[in-house]
């Protein structure tokens, strides 16, 4: 198993804002089942703040404990100050993650900003946005590793 | 809290047997093998005994049996040592898609010097068709590898109808089989399987990591890997692991009187944690055979969740399981076992392997058929996954 921080530990043992809310104001979903993450991030939002924030994952001890953390972070919080908050941010409050999993599992900023972006692009009258598939770590393949 | 191994692909417990065997080698009879003097006297009647002891339970002469580090290296060994030795004959070599690494590799970087190879698909069970295998054959083929039983999947290959159409192509080529995981667990008798070379790794039932074995048939030439002196009749030298080797033979000979026992001992909780598990979760499945199967390998699928997080559940649990999920591995790429047998990618992220030991209760196999829903439960109803398919989009 990785080496987690009790941070990491304790946010995948109780993840903070699980679920989903159904009138929700946005909805970001960012990832891809063949690499193993999907984080789905919905926000209510109320004079330009995060109200209410859920999210659901697919994926490993770092995907879980990355999208408590960024619900954790930006409840309550102006759409200004959440779009600021980045994947880096996110790991560093969870006092790190394994290098391995630096790129991979930590989305979770991403799909928030997802979610904003898609609140935004409703209330201008654009509908949702798509879902992003992503899957940035298909270059780590075994036969670059494998002679390295 | 209990712990339970269900990984013994990872580690098996010594015997104290084992133990036994190994322990005079590291102080007392510290010597070495290769001495004349009195001092290479026990170690050299260690190498004996235990070469003795491995070549009762393949059947074969003491002096078809070397001994090497591992099972990787065995494995290196027929594969790289075959092809050095045999390239004026040809140069293609016949593979399964679901071997270890440590033959897919080997014959990966052979390419690199020109060699070829054909990796040969599998049904959804795992098996090798007998007829792809003669198809495949070339006049240049001068080797074939397939495993004896999957360390993924369990599926056991049928090695002795591979052999013989191998052995009846007439290109003389080579037939190895890596023994690896199924060794110590089913039979590996050489003349029923009808092999050339058979790699087996102690320290999967009961021996010592540091020693790997490896049968080379009576005129079968190999190169060796590493060169020096006449250790191993020459084909790997390197001063002796003494204590390992003795722990490997005594392992051999415990393997050779307790191959039944361990079936018998294994099969019902390996029964027991299939039914229950497919029984009490929904969508839930097994991959590979089940009926030609290791007595000690369990392979599911849980959709709609990732593995690393089953894992990690289940290591609160006190259950230690491996996953062949794109996370828990160390590339970040899903099973190649599992893509080779038709398991999508997104579900392969799913998976649940468990390898059974003697160590492992009827009991240890209901607790963990209790501890198993409630975690899939608990991730299923985090997962945008399962959300999805619960609402029909």
């Amino acid at each position: 198993m990785p080496v987690y921080s009790e941070k990491v530990m304790d946010h995948f043992q109780h993840p903070r804002n699980v679920g989903e809310i159904t009138d929700a104001d946005g909805i970001g979903e960012l990832g891809n089942p063949t690499c193993g993450d999907i984080m789905k991030i919905y926000i209510k939002v109320k004079d330009d703040k995060i109200e209410d924030v859920k999210f659901k994952t697919f994926g490993c001890g770092a995907a879980v404990a990355t999208s408590s953390m960024v619900t954790e972070l930006v409840k309550g919080k102006t759409l200004e100050e959440a779009e600021k908050i980045s994947n880096a941010a996110v790991a560093e409050a969870l006092d790190g993650l394994p290098p391995v999993k630096m790129h991979c599992s930590n989305l979770a900023a991403d799909a928030l900003h997802l979610a904003i972006e898609d609140y935004k692009s409703v209330k201008a009258g654009k509908g949702h946005i798509a879902k992003v598939e992503t899957c940035d770590h298909e270059h780590e393949g075994l036969d670059e590793l494998e002679h390295a | 809290m209990k712990t339970i191994n269900f990984d013994h692909f990872a580690a098996t417990k010594m015997r104290p047997e084992v133990k036994s065997a190994m322990e005079p080698f590291f102080i007392e009879e510290y010597g070495n093998a290769q001495s004349i003097h009195n001092l290479g006297d026990a170690p050299r009647e260690a190498l004996d005994k235990a070469r003795v002891q491995a070549a009762s339970l393949f059947n074969c002469a003491s002096n078809e049996v070397i001994f090497t580090s591992s099972g990787s290296e065995s494995n290196n060994l027929a594969i790289k040592g075959a092809a050095f030795a045999r390239m004026a004959q040809g140069k293609h070599i016949i593979v399964s898609g679901i071997e270890h690494f440590s033959v897919l590799n080997a014959v990966k970087s052979l390419t690199k010097l020109g060699f070829e190879f054909t990796a040969l698909p599998v049904d959804k069970d795992g098996f090798v068709n007998p007829d792809d295998v003669k198809n495949a054959m070339r006049k240049d083929t001068i080797l074939v590898s397939i495993t004896h039983a999957s360390n993924e999947i369990g599926t056991i290959q049928n090695i002795k109808e591979i052999s013989e159409i191998v052995h009846g192509f007439g290109s003389g080529a080579y037939m190895h089989t890596d023994a690896n995981t199924s060794c110590g667990f089913i039979e590996t008798d050489v003349k029923e399987l009808g092999v050339d070379m058979l790699s087996a790794a102690p320290h999967r039932f009961y021996g010592p990591k540091g020693a790997g074995l490896f049968y080379l048939k009576k005129g079968t030439r190999i190169m060796p890997l590493i060169d020096g002196g006449v250790q191993e009749f020459g084909r790997r030298a390197g001063t002796e692991n003494v204590a390992a080797i003795a722990g490997a033979g005594a392992a051999c000979e415990l393997a050779k009187n307790e191959l039944n026992k361990r079936r018998e001992y294994l099969l019902p909780i390996q029964k027991h944690i299939i039914d229950t598990v497919l029984s009490s979760i929904d969508e839930v499945y097994l991959n590979g055979s089940r009926t030609n199967r290791l007595p000690n390998n369990i392979n599911f699928v849980i959709k709609y969740i990732e593995g690393e997080s089953i894992l990690m559940w289940l290591n609160n649990s006190g259950i230690m399981v491996a996953s062949g999920s794109a996370c828990t591995s160390k590339i970040l790429k899903s099973s190649h076992v599992l893509t080779a047998i038709g398991v999508d990618a997104a579900l392969a992220q799913g998976s649940l392997l468990i390898s059974l030991g003697e160590d492992n209760t009827m009991e240890d196999a209901r607790y963990f058929t209790e501890q198993l829903p409630p975690i899939v439960q608990k991730l299923r109803e985090m997962s945008p996954l399962y959300e999805e398919a619960k609402s029909g989009k």
